[in-house]
């Protein structure tokens, strides 16, 4: 289904522009015309499709679904609902208080708003169309796990007691009434509001991503280029345990959504980097960003923040550790 | 004259809403006082939990978007 874009591309540079496909540059810019009129094809579908689904699942019914849900089942359905709800992380901050003054758990909100950036509608296409779907299952497993796991441990700690005061004293009072599970009545909504929360998702998302899809693609590409072969299999195999950590640490600073970061994972891992390490190094730039802890500081005191980085990095070294060592057996 | 407040951590869709009203206050000659509102206490105060959110004297009309210009209007009048 997809070869139509490699018609197109073939089309486009080779007969209309005139590259020679024997040229390292006429395939590069092959490549590069492929990969992105496919991903944003697929995500102009994709964003409208799910859009159109989720429109009557605001953050409000979330809550209404996780409030006074038991521990067991709270952080898995927690992390399901931040992988299916858009994020923004100008969000984060209403949603935490949002949820924190509905009396539930610390450790359900973090789950819900670990996952929310990992995956998304966005990220599940570029995967799918770049990395195949065996890739993208783990990828999808291995974000819920930080989220859920990532809940749990923050609630084993009791990390409540680190929340800025107001965040405190809000949870408490709304933990002292009986939090009851609302299956949250959904509002009625006609095709028409559905097709018009659709429409204006998609030109949002799109209009926010569109750039990061030239970027990335045009990074991977480069990489693709200019990496010579054998290099990084030969410096960063899966041999190498230190290269797990490595790829987490430089993860940090290189703040990116997961749309840019995709098509230079799938440049790395054709050039020989192992699956483990990529991962680790994607969650860690998606993830772990700086912005999005100094947003966080309103909610919560620096000694859960620093917490919270330190089980993040853990989370996706062990996570790169157990992806190095499985990846030959599958 | 109404007092008006737009809630939200100073993201792009606040400033954008933010605009608008102005905007559209001047447009219909309609004398506000407007003024952004970052404190997370805020959103508590009013329950909101998808920003950009309007306040108008005090109630909550919108959160989540930046808000249509029919519907400023009305919020104006």
């Amino acid at each position: 289904m997809f070869v139509v874009f490699t018609w197109l591309a073939s089309w486009l540079v080779y007969d209309l522009a005139g590259f020679d496909p024997a040229t390292r540059l006429g395939q590069a810019l092959h490549f590069f015309v492929e990969d992105v009129s496919k991903i944003l094809f697929l995500l102009v579908v994709m964003i409208y499709l799910v859009s159109w689904l989720r429109a009557s699942l605001q953050v409000e019914r979330v809550r209404g679904f996780l409030a006074g849900r038991s521990r067991a089942g709270g952080y898995t359905l927690a992390s399901m609902f931040g992988a299916i709800t858009p994020f923004c992380s100008c969000s984060s901050i209403p949603v935490f208080l949002g949820f924190s003054a509905a009396g539930i758990p610390v450790g359900f909100t973090m789950a819900f708003l670990l996952t929310s950036p990992l995956i998304n509608e966005v990220a599940v296409v570029m995967l799918l169309s770049l990395l195949g779907w065996k890739f993208t299952l783990i990828y999808i497993l291995a974000g819920m796990a930080v989220g859920i796991l990532g809940g749990f441990l923050l609630d084993l700690i009791h990390a409540e007691r680190w929340l800025q005061s107001f965040a405190a004293k809000a949870l408490q009072q709304a933990s002292a009434q009986t939090a009851t599970a609302d299956d949250g009545e959904a509002e009625a909504i006609s095709w028409r509001d559905r097709h018009e929360f659709a429409r204006d998702e998609t030109r949002d998302i799109f209009s926010r991503v569109w750039k990061w899809v030239l970027i990335g693609v045009g990074l991977g590409a480069a990489l693709h280029g200019f990496v010579p072969d054998g290099w990084i299999q030969q410096h960063l195999g899966s041999g190498q345990w230190w290269s797990v950590p490595a790829a987490v640490l430089l993860g940090i600073p290189l703040y990116s959504n997961a749309t840019g970061v995709i098509p230079v994972m799938e440049s790395l891992i054709q050039n020989g980097l192992p699956v483990g390490t990529t991962l680790a190094f994607c969650m860690s730039t998606v993830a772990a960003s700086f912005p999005e802890f100094i947003l966080l500081k309103q909610v919560m005191q620096w000694r859960l923040l620093a917490l919270l980085f330190v089980l993040l990095l853990v989370a996706f070294t062990l996570l790169g550790w157990l992806f190095n060592a499985l990846m030959p057996l599958m | 004259m109404k007092n008006i407040e737009v809630l939200g951590s100073g993201c792009t869709k606040c400033n954008k809403t933010f605009e608008a009203i102005e905007t559209q206050a001047k447009q219909q000659g309609a004398e506000i006082e407007i003024h952004k509102n970052t404190s997370p206490e805020a959103l508590l105060t009013y329950g909101v939990m998808r920003t950009p959110a309007v306040v108008v004297d005090g109630k909550l009309v919108h959160s989540g978007s930046i808000p249509h210009t029919a519907d400023i209007a009305e919020w104006l009048k």
